[in-house]
């Protein structure tokens, strides 16, 4: 449940309906990559992760450079645990500060403060100066700071309380409401008919053609932004590569379940993505607003569009406040995820009681989420430690994790050690999957992605052209795009945050070398 | 919305419903005890010892 809880989050609300109806990249073909990706690349690392974690959880440790240790069995192998320390702490610097939106907007939706009319720009307004959008440091000292610093609280009080009393106790009533007030919402959506009977092209029937229909399947999936776009979103979906699952599978025993649980946790994400989120949010928004509602990214989608959606409904103050909810119970069960790797690591590295290990990770978060809420014009300070951690280094980790369960734990051995204690046997063509077809596609999936997104390839191999992207243009500045200064010392921090763990990695070693 | 868009919609949600209920249904059919974290909550140093 935990494991579940950390995986279904604001993408599969936000994100995933959102690249099911794009137009160019949508579509049949977007799902068939997909769900192509789901069993070439989502199911077999989950397996894989689940398996290194709990290998290591019986060798003594719970946290990726311990579980890297053990399974490396040399000097360096505690370091390829570093992305599994600095990705999931770097990722709550922001996932953090969303989710206060999501509560924010929670709230406000209830108390009807959210119901700005029909006017868009006035729902553009309001996120602005939620978020401080226009201008570094507009919301301290605001509202949306004190849901800020509630919301930071909140998640290392739950993360004091321990793995069973606090994360696995929010996931159990966390996850069974969640999906409880999905179903709600999905209910709602799908009675809304035609809202406007002046424009009967605006229904629920229509939006999810728009989101559904296949279109041209051939040509989408020759364009290898499909491709792209449909194995990214399973690979974050699913927190794969993240360094959650290792670390909550480390803590199960020999003769614990991992296939099942792992697939488990697998169709619970799925269901919640795909039979929830890709039934709510599109199709509500394109009934009261049109197509071009849709195409306006995720912070859009969630926090300009689906307020004027619900300002537009019977009762919408009370749905859009069910549905900010759910967002907030995704994030939230998420967030504490993401806090557990770091906790586990301060004690099993550095010998810390769990008073140490939150008072440290707290003090570790407070300025790295400081940073991202201080600098948030244009969520300059976001979107770095989003590009650097959330997609470079996620995809790095998951595609070490593979490398490193086939060629240094081994195959044949991580595959009896996945079915010790398994009811469920993993289907045999899993094998060759895991051993070729997963590192193979997951490479070429990373090379994809940074040639697109760090040297700016226009993915066609007729007409190459390579445009550095704003993360580079950020960094080193180009024609009419200034250097930001906001990105550099974000990517500064981020270093130094690096090289820090590191030496705590470092430390840490010297404790288990002496054991 | 298409013949083949709701085929698509349809095959989807469903195989993946189909999929999260048969998983839920094994979980909890299962013939073990439920799944336990081994894991001792480490509040107070002197617990450290206990792991």
């Amino acid at each position: 449940m935990a494991v579940a809880g950390s995986a279904v989050g604001l993408g599969n609300f936000l994100r995933f309906p959102g690249l099911v109806a794009h137009p160019e990249t949508g579509g049949g073909a977007f799902l068939i990559a997909y769900f192509v990706s789901l069993l070439v690349v989502g199911l077999p690392i989950c397996w894989v992760e689940w398996t290194l974690g709990r290998f290591g959880g019986t060798q003594g440790y719970n946290s990726s450079p311990g579980i890297f240790h053990a399974i490396i069995r040399k000097p360096w192998g505690k370091y390829i645990g570093l992305l599994g320390f600095i990705i999931p702490v770097g990722v709550y610097f922001y996932y953090v500060v969303i989710e206060s939106w999501c509560l924010g907007y929670a709230w406000s939706s209830f108390t009807g403060a959210l119901d700005l009319g029909k006017d868009p720009a006035a729902y553009s307004a309001h996120f602005a100066a939620f978020t401080g959008l226009k201008a570094d440091g507009a919301v301290l000292g605001g509202g949306p700071f004190l849901f800020f610093v509630g919301v930071f609280i909140l998640n290392f009080v739950i993360i004091y309380r321990g793995l069973s009393k606090g994360i696995e106790f929010i996931c159990n009533w966390g996850m069974p409401l969640l999906i409880a007030i999905a179903l709600v919402l999905l209910v709602r959506v799908m009675t809304l008919g035609t809202p406007d009977p002046a424009q009967p092209e605006l229904s629920v029937w229509n939006g999810l053609g728009y989101m559904w229909n296949p279109r041209d399947i051939a040509r989408g999936l020759a364009n290898p932004a499909v491709w792209l776009k449909a194995a990214s979103q399973i690979f974050f979906t699913l927190s794969v590569g993240f360094g959650v699952i290792i670390t909550y599978a480390s803590y199960l025993k020999k003769k614990d379940d991992v296939v099942l649980s792992g697939l488990t946790a697998t169709a619970a994400n799925e269901f919640c993505e795909v039979g929830l989120g890709g039934l709510i949010t599109v199709p509500a928004a394109f009934a009261f607003l049109g197509a071009s509602a849709v195409a306006g990214g995720t912070f859009a989608l969630g926090f300009n569009v689906l307020p004027q959606v619900f300002a537009g409904m019977p009762y919408g103050h009370l749905f859009g406040g069910l549905f900010f909810t759910l967002l907030f119970i995704a994030a939230i069960t998420s967030s504490l995820s993401m806090l557990q790797p770091g906790i586990a690591f301060l004690e099993e590295g550095l010998g810390l009681d769990r008073r140490g290990s939150v008072a440290l990770l707290g003090l570790i978060t407070a300025v790295g989420c400081t940073l991202v809420v201080w600098f948030s014009a244009g969520l300059k300070a976001l979107s770095t430690v989003d590009f650097w951690i959330g997609d470079i280094g996620i995809f790095l980790q998951g595609t070490l994790l593979i490398y490193i369960f086939n060629l240094s734990f081994g195959t044949e051995r991580g595959w009896q050690e996945a079915h010790h204690g398994a009811d469920l046997r993993i289907p045999r063509f899993f094998k060759p999957i895991i051993r070729w077809v997963s590192p193979a596609f997951l490479t070429t999936i990373f090379a994809l992605f940074v040639l697109k997104n760090v040297a700016g390839w226009n993915l066609s191999f007729a007409d190459a052209r390579f445009t550095p992207t704003e993360p580079i243009l950020d960094l080193i500045g180009g024609p009419g795009h200034p250097a930001s200064g906001v990105a550099r010392l974000t990517a500064l921090g981020l270093l130094v945050f690096a090289g820090f763990s590191a030496l705590l990695i470092r430390r840490a070693g010297q404790r288990w070398d002496a054991r | 919305m298409t013949t083949a868009g709701l085929l698509f919609m349809l095959i989807s949600v469903g195989a993946v419903t189909t999929l999260f209920v048969w998983c839920l249904w094994k979980v909890l059919a299962g013939t073990k005890p439920p799944e336990h974290l081994a894991h001792i909550e480490p509040i107070e140093t002197a617990d450290l010892d206990k792991r």
